[in-house]
């Protein structure tokens, strides 16, 4: 009976009573799940032009912020250090379209996962051969101070970082769209074979696709980077981001931004109001479990395609 | 010329749907298994015994168990270090309860535990599929892993978390625990490994195995000719689970000895699924295959550099190791994505022909 009052009443009395507190968590949780949505995006860009699972995409966002602050340490200044890196990545789409992705055309999905998974082995262990693997500190120059607004602790660092979230997926909503390149995008997104029929080159588009997503993996590098450290475990928030491409559907991005918000705000307040209950820590599976549960009312995720079999 | 069924004649049912058809395959894995048993324990070293054969034995039938699920009954799953680590820790369990239980029923055990916790977490499969499935079957790997981290019952209330095997004997002879000789361990688990590759096989030939790949191919046309889908994917569910809590059992009692639930990671899901992978989807030689490839590989890649004559900083050298995997692992899809047993298979047909290809 405690233990249920303690699951199904009291959390909900405290966030009755201390309603700053609530908002506090909320707004923490939302901020990072913008970050975790960040993550997402890199994701569901190659799997939509491509049906690439593409589990390398956490380890690629290493690889960047690794890029970064390894270029800034020989004194490059920060923006041509982020061209630089950018223009990395981009060799580095070039190098596995090339290298990996076109031997392995029309191969099974799940092989074309487990070559991913062989990429992440290999960027992880190419990244630290070159700059080395001990934590680095990236500065770029973002305030990270924290204010009080109407009685809410707010840091600047994540304000800003959500709003560069913001920027970025406005942009690629864009570009996407409007321009012709996007448009031939959602062509070979929709169907590679029409899409080729019409002469879009296959190729080129996947280029472009690895491209774009190597480059929002340098955005989330950056800010996850500035935030705690370039290491190794900047990697792993590839499997927080997982969650959040189910529950948001693999093929949508705005699925990538309102699941990495539902799993961001979801996993502060999960922690923070029943965590201490079962011991803490939950964080590392709470989301896994939300996204279970919710596929089971809808196996696409919140937006995306609706799944059509047929024998 | 040597590799031929010419001359064998089938005069029963019996014989033409016997599981090794073919006098030759008959012959090599009759000899494959005595030298297993007889010559392998007599010339191997403890290090081999230790670091190289019993990881080996242990991770092909992790490997059965995932092969059974995602290479026979089509359902991927990251979540194999999970249901290891079930069988690891109520393995733990059973024997601390109750000392004087027989190891192998602790194994058989260990095994029905992380059946039934497989079945839970296979409940989703009805509904989600592919990659969905993939993502939520992680679900399994963090979860459990938090469960078994936090709660103290598993590891008996110690203060360290982590699990440590006491000695235990099998028939009279010191099985488990650090008194144990490698060759004993190394027995049992061949002995294990030997008879549940013979269920498996016997499984994947039968009606169920049959069920399996039926849904595999395509869920919802076996569904209209009449295979459940529930029950099929939840008994691959619940025997994949089977065989990977075995294993998990014996990671711990005949491999590891002590472990903490750090020793099931993710990295060990990965690892087992490469095997099934590399060694080939759907094959069973192929789970052995592959074992033995990533097995062999780390300790390959760690020795050939001092071989070759590099010496280099030991960090710089894991990196190198790192890549060089991931690159190998690459490769190797990209030449042979069916997986060695597909080489296997390929190489039999030459043998056939040889020395006419016509």
């Amino acid at each position: 009976m405690e233990l249920l009052t303690a699951i199904f009443f009291t959390p909900f009395v405290e966030m009755w009573e201390f309603p700053t507190f609530f908002a506090e968590v909320v707004i923490n949780g939302l901020l990072t799940g913008v970050m975790y949505s960040l993550v997402a995006l890199g994701f569901v860009l190659i799997f939509k032009a491509s049906e690439i699972f593409n589990f390398a995409q956490g380890v690629m966002v290493l690889f960047a912020a690794l890029c970064l602050v390894g270029l800034m340490e020989f004194g490059i200044p920060a923006w041509i250090a982020v061209i630089l890196s950018l223009a990395i990545m981009v060799v580095l789409a070039l190098v596995i379209e090339r290298v990996m992705l076109r031997p392995l055309v029309n191969q099974d999905p799940f092989i074309l996962f487990m070559a991913t998974i062989g990429l992440t082995f290999f960027l992880e262990g190419f990244g630290e051969t070159l700059w080395g693997s001990n934590v680095k500190r990236l500065d770029i120059g973002i305030p990270k101070d924290v204010f009080e607004y109407q009685g809410i602790l707010l840091s600047q660092f994540d304000i800003i970082a959500a709003v560069i979230g913001a920027v970025l997926v406005f942009g690629l909503a864009i570009f996407f769209t409007k321009t012709p390149i996007g448009r031939a995008l959602r062509a070979v997104a929709d169907d590679h074979q029409a899409a080729l029929s019409i002469g879009i080159p296959l190729k080129t588009i996947w280029v472009i696709v690895w491209s774009v997503s190597g480059g929002v993996a340098l955005v989330a590098g950056i800010m996850w980077g500035a935030k705690s450290g370039v290491q190794f475990s900047l990697s792993l928030i590839a499997l927080k981001a997982l969650p959040v491409l189910i529950l948001g559907g693999l093929t949508s991005i705005s699925g990538a931004i309102v699941g990495g918000l539902i799993i961001g705000v979801g996993e502060k307040v999960a922690e923070i109001y029943w965590g201490p209950l079962i011991g803490g820590a939950i964080e590392n599976w709470f989301a896994y479990i939300l996204a279970m549960v919710f596929l089971l009312f809808r196996p696409q995720g919140l937006f995306g395609e609706r799944i059509i079999e047929r024998v | 010329m040597i590799y031929r069924e010419a001359g064998q004649f089938k005069t029963s049912y019996g014989a033409d749907q016997a599981m090794l058809p073919i006098a030759q395959d008959r012959w090599a894995v009759g000899a494959a298994v005595a030298v297993m048993l007889i010559v392998v324990p007599s010339i191997a070293n403890e290090y081999m015994l230790q670091a190289v054969l019993i990881p080996f034995l242990i991770l092909s039938l992790a490997a059965i168990g995932l092969n059974l699920l995602t290479g026979y009954a089509g359902q991927l799953s990251l979540g194999t270090a999970a249901f290891m680590a079930v069988g690891g820790y109520m393995a733990y369990k059973f024997t601390t309860a109750f000392p004087g239980l027989n190891l192998l029923v602790v194994f058989i055990l260990s095994g029905v535990c992380a059946a039934g916790v497989g079945l839970v977490f296979g409940i989703p499969s009805l509904r989600i599929k592919g990659f969905y499935l993939a993502v939520a079957t992680l679900a399994a790997q963090f979860f459990l892993n938090w469960t078994f981290n936090k709660v103290p019952w598993f590891y008996n209330y110690n203060s360290s978390g982590t699990i440590t095997m006491p000695p235990r004997e099998l028939f009279g002879v010191m099985a488990a625990g650090p008194e144990a000789t490698a060759e004993t361990r190394y027995f049992i688990a061949l002995v294990v490994v030997i008879v549940l590759t013979v269920v498996a096989k016997n499984l994947v030939r039968g009606r169920v195995g049959r069920s399996w790949m039926a849904i595999r191919d395509m869920d919802i046309a076996a569904e209209i000719i009449g295979f459940r889908p529930y029950q099929t994917k939840l008994l691959a569910f619940a025997i994949s689970s089977f065989y990977c809590g075995v294993a998990g059992a014996m990671y711990l009692c005949l491999y590891l000895g002590s472990a903490e639930s750090e020793a099931y990671s993710i990295d060990l899901s990965f690892e087992v699924l490469f095997m099934v992978i590399i060694g080939g989807l759907g094959s069973l030689l192929g789970s052995f295959l592959g074992a033995a490839f990533i097995v062999l590989l780390p300790i390959f890649l760690t020795n050939a550099p001092q071989l070759a004559g590099f010496h280099m900083p030991i960090d710089v050298q894991k990196h190198i190791e790192l890549m060089v995997f991931g690159g190998l692992i690459v490769w190797f899809l990209i030449v042979e994505p069916r997986g060695l047993a597909r080489l296997w298979q390929i190489a039999k047909e030459k043998l056939r022909r040889w020395p006419f290809p016509y």
